[in-house]
């Protein structure tokens, strides 16, 4: 097993198979008269929250507790660098509480992996600046199979602003592993470049390296060492043709068009209207309307005509597809109110299985050696 | 002052010889008596490493780097020289700054320290320093820089490259369109995409330098580019100069080595600005460095203290120290074309810096005995504590690297010996 | 971990046939004792109770026509030796549409050793409800009981040394011939 969540490519296919399946079976202990489980009995799980968001938390309380497991909530809101304690000494104090695992919400993206390296106790990544939000991931997932049967080869739209999203990401990593089909769909402004090859769980997909693998320099990789493609003394003669390729800068997808799918990247598509007749899942990122400002698109009104789902979208979609969004929604804007609230939506399923897949993860974690 | 005798030596390669250094200089008639030898058989000597981007930190962040501390890495690096940056606290942006620096580098005495001064008042962006003041100055300041920050505005731009002219100064640019890199954390790319940290895309870069190469030209005036990252960049200062713009432009060692790859650790170890880049791009870097479109290899020697680097990516300080591992990265990189190297890491900054005593022909009799011994077939491991430089962020720890500097010499005295800073 | 040597090969116990005898007599007991298993509900502890919990019912419909609701409780999130082991993954729990309360509650397993299994699951149980009285069939007994635990209906008693083990395999769970084997010695760890 896994020590930490910290992204979703932590899960290869079998472990996040076996996540799911756990979860499933926590969710039928769910329907009980008594819910509560001694499983994780004495062990400690902190919620460690650099920002507000009462919904994950109390989700994973309500995990943490019925498993019987300890919670110690840390709100550690409004610290930075600047003013009270750093991350690493806040590590250290948990470290010296015996915390078995640390929940933690962050504004700064990789943050997650920093604590990892700080605690012994398993991390679990509860959304970390514009990086990841593997659990939801998670329980998206989970919502999908229990509502649809499968997963591989399941078509899913991830609507909106992917560029910040931490939702995206993560939920591109994991239905990629488990054979799902994604495309991201949204103006080119909120898709983030190179995103083909960035998330794809398919390494050698990946950018040209010095050295295969793992770029020079890492710690057991010697600058230079025979092996690599990099010879120790390198002569004009031997470097010139190796010499730059810029070209690989910027989105080299099809505008409107739908591309980069095979090999386990996500494709991308600039029209939603075009997407929708072919998804099984169409998942709604929530955009904020201060993107705005940043002249991400001109205006709400502009994205949510090009981008909302609204009543018309929504019957251009498969009879059996299913409309989700991670919340919290802004109505009116990327979802209308009536298409959130219609039977194909399955948000607040979602809040439901939220519960059963973080009760999984912190089983599968925690409940062993 | 004692006399040396470097047995066997190897002058950037040639036939081992012995290379007698007397009264500062290097001769070219037998030691006298009581001159010290120093078996120098299978030691490569170079001119004195000359940086031409140096953080030292001081006034301001001595818990970080001081001129004395900053000097013993620099020496202990092979280097003779180097350009104090100017993003001090107060920043170096007067007479009095700058002066300061150059006398607390005199007292260290290891390498001679050459301050650069701010364009920009506070580099802010906004005035003009007293760039004339600085460069009349007993620190007699030629670069001027406000490294760090971007001299983003045009217009301002345009008039310190102009009002340098009068004292043969040059501009050196930290290029970097700051609209474009608002919150940037790293190079804009795949990784970036995965790891959900804000991009800096390279034309934020390449914009810029396409932009003063074309101000220069127009007002003819030397500009200098700091710590070209991109094969970009790298295109736009080729045509330029083809042209025959008066441009020269350095890169760091880490550039010429490193990848974005390595910030998938989320390890602020690798965070640095501008960022590491692409394969690609460190390939068009190292082909450029090898062709001559970049000049010089400068260290960007950013040292940080412990807390700046031991927390979160985003809240992390930028930068690397480097002074201790350049020739060595360098090395690996060229391999052993001691001819390139000394025109790189020596010759052409000590030009652009206008550092007379720097840079010199070492085969020549009468020139300053200035000078750093390597031994090429040492390889050695990384080990942060090892470093001479008071902060640790280095990007090498456990990477072995080839060559050693045995012994660096200012002016006929020996600053470093058997690897050692003499004090 | 002790392997299974090469020169003192397993034996076995109870061969296909032997096993499907004995499940036929658990039938007939269970029959018996339950007064023809009204208001009775089987539930297989996961793996092999959950087969042999069927099989069991099977039987009973064969002998009597009677269909005994069979239903599985997994009792990994109960036990007490979880942190001694790398992660566990869950076994289903399935509790018949009737439920179990107020109902005769009997536990299948294959193997009763040392009664850990069998304290968990009525630890797992009383979670999901209160049962009228609870029962235990067993394949094998094998003793060496840690716990005040006996079972009411048992296969066959094999008395073992601790560092042997009882090995079932039912085709159902494991693919092959039904057959149970002692083994000289003991493969990865000792069972609850």
């Amino acid at each position: 097993m896994i020590k930490h969540l910290r992204s979703a490519a932590d899960l290869d296919a079998e472990t996040a198979t076996l996540i799911l399946d756990t979860a499933a079976e926590m969710a039928t202990l769910a329907g009980r008269e008594v819910k509560k489980l001694p499983t994780l009995r004495g062990r400690t799980v902190v919620n460690l929250f650099y920002e507000d968001s009462t919904r994950t938390r109390i989700s994973f309380e309500a995990a943490a507790k019925r498993l019987s497991a300890d919670v110690i909530n840390f709100s550690a809101k409004g610290s930075s660098v600047s003013k009270g304690e750093s991350l690493k000494d806040t590590a250290l104090t948990l470290q010296a509480m015996g915390a078995d695992a640390v929940v933690i919400r962050h504004p700064a993206s990789g943050a997650p992996h920093r604590l990892a390296s700080w605690v012994d106790g398993s991390v679990v990544n509860a959304g970390d600046g514009t990086h990841e939000h593997p659990t939801q991931a998670l329980l998206d997932a989970y919502t999908m199979r229990s509502r649809l049967g499968r997963l591989d080869g399941l078509r899913v739209a991830i609507v909106g602003d992917v560029l910040h999203s931490r939702v995206a990401r993560s939920n591109v990593l994991l239905l990629s592993t488990l054979g799902a089909q994604v495309t991201l769909v949204g103006p080119p402004t909120l898709i983030p470049i190179d995103v083909a090859a960035g998330l794809s769980g398919d390494a050698s997909r990946r950018g040209d390296r010095l050295v295969p693998g793992e770029a020079a320099g890492g710690p057991s990789a010697p600058a230079g060492s025979a092996g690599g493609d990099e010879p120790r003394a390198v002569s004009p003669a031997a470097i010139a043709g190796l010499s730059g390729d810029a070209s690989r800068r910027g989105d080299r997808l099809v505008p409107g068009g739908v591309a980069g799918a095979a090999g386990g990247g996500p494709a991308v598509s600039y029209d939603l209207d075009s997407v929708l007749p072919d998804s099984d899942v169409v998942m709604m990122l929530r955009v904020q309307s201060e993107r705005m400002q940043d002249s991400y698109f001109p205006s709400a009104r502009e994205y949510s005509r090009r981008y909302g789902l609204d009543m018309r979208r929504l019957r251009r979609l498969p009879e059996h597809a299913i409309v989700m969004h991670p919340g919290p929604m802004n109505r009116g804007m990327e979802i209308a109110p009536e298409v959130a609230d219609s039977p194909r939506s399955t948000i607040v399923e979602q809040v439901a299985n939220g519960v059963s897949a973080r009760m999984a993860v912190l089983y599968l974690l925690l409940g062993g050696k | 002052m004692t006399a040396y005798v470097m047995k066997g030596v190897s002058l950037l390669g040639a036939a081992p010889r012995d290379l007698v250094v007397r009264d500062g200089r290097i001769a070219d008639e037998p030691p006298g008596a009581g001159a010290e030898v120093i078996d120098a058989a299978g030691l490569v000597a170079l001119p004195g490493l000359v940086d031409l981007h140096t953080h030292l930190r001081e006034p301001g962040r001595e818990d970080a780097e001081t001129v004395e501390t900053g000097s013993r890495a620099a020496a202990a690096g092979g280097y003779t020289a180097v350009c104090a940056m100017a993003n001090t606290s107060p920043v170096a942006d007067t007479a009095g700054v700058v002066e300061q620096v150059w006398r607390l580098g005199r007292e260290a005495g290891l390498v001679d320290v050459q301050p650069i001064g701010a364009v920009t008042v506070g580099l802010a962006g906004r005035q003009l320093a007293e760039l004339g003041a600085m460069a009349t100055s007993a620190a007699q300041v030629r670069i001027f820089s406000d490294d760090g920050h971007c001299v983003a505005d045009p217009r301002l731009m345009r008039r310190a490259l102009e009002y340098v002219k009068a004292f043969d100064g040059v501009i050196a640019q930290h290029a970097e369109e700051p609209r474009l890199t608002e919150g940037a954390q790293m190079h804009e790319g795949e990784v970036s995409t995965r790891l959900g940290l804000t991009g800096w895309p390279a034309v934020a870069e390449e914009a810029i330098i396409a932009r003063d190469v074309l101000l220069a030209e127009h007002v003819g005036s030397r500009l200098h580019v700091c710590h070209v990252s991109t094969a970009g960049s790298v295109e736009v200062l080729r045509q330029a100069k083809a042209r025959g713009v008066r441009v020269t432009a350095e890169v760091t060692p880490h550039h010429l080595l490193l990848t974005d790859e390595l910030a998938t650790s989320y390890d602020p170890v690798y965070k640095v600005n501008p960022p590491l880049r692409t394969a690609s791009d460190v390939r068009a870097l190292r082909q450029a460095l090898i062709d001559g479109v970049i000049d010089v290899v400068a260290t960007d020697h950013a040292p940080h203290a412990v807390e700046d680097k031991e927390c979160e990516w985003a809240y992390a300080r930028p930068g690397m120290v480097g002074l201790e591992t350049a020739l060595p990265v360098v090395l690996s990189v060229l391999g052993e074309q001691w001819e390139l190297i000394a025109e790189r890491m020596s010759r052409a900054p000590a030009r652009i810096a206008g550092l007379a005593g720097h840079g010199g022909d070492l085969a020549a009799a009468g020139s300053p005995a200035t000078l750093t011994l390597v031994d090429p077939a040492a390889r050695r491991t990384v080990d942060p504590s090892d470093l001479v430089s008071r902060s640790r962020n280095t990007p090498y720890a456990g990477t072995t690297l080839p060559g050693r500097i045995v012994a660096t010499f200012l002016r006929g005295e020996p600053t470093v010996l058997d690897g050692k800073v003499v004090r | 971990m002790a392997h299974p040597r090469a020169d003192t090969p397993s034996k076995i116990i109870l061969s296909g046939a032997d096993l499907q005898r004995v499940v036929d007599r658990i039938a007939h007991q269970i029959l018996e004792k339950t007064s023809g298993a009204t208001d009775t509900v089987l539930l297989g502890i996961p793996t092999r109770g959950v087969p042999l919990a069927r099989r069991l019912a099977a039987r009973i419909h064969a002998f009597e026509g009677i269909d005994v609701p069979v239903g599985s409780l997994d009792i990994t999130l109960y036990r007490d030796d979880l942190r001694r082991h790398a992660t566990r993954a869950l076994g289903k729990t399935e509790i018949p549409p009737g439920g179990i309360d107020g109902r005769r509650v009997i536990l299948v397993d294959d193997v009763l050793f040392s009664g850990r299994t069998v304290r968990a699951a009525l630890d797992a149980l009383g979670d999901v409800g209160r049962p009228q009285c609870v029962q235990l069939a067993v394949l094998v007994d094998r003793g060496h009981r840690e716990l005040p635990i006996r079972a009411d209906y048992v296969g066959k008693n094999i008395p073992t040394a601790l560092s042997e083990s009882v090995r079932v395999a039912l085709s159902e769970a494991d693919g092959g011939v039904d057959e149970v084997r002692l083994n000289p010695t003991v493969e990865g760890g000792r069972d609850q």
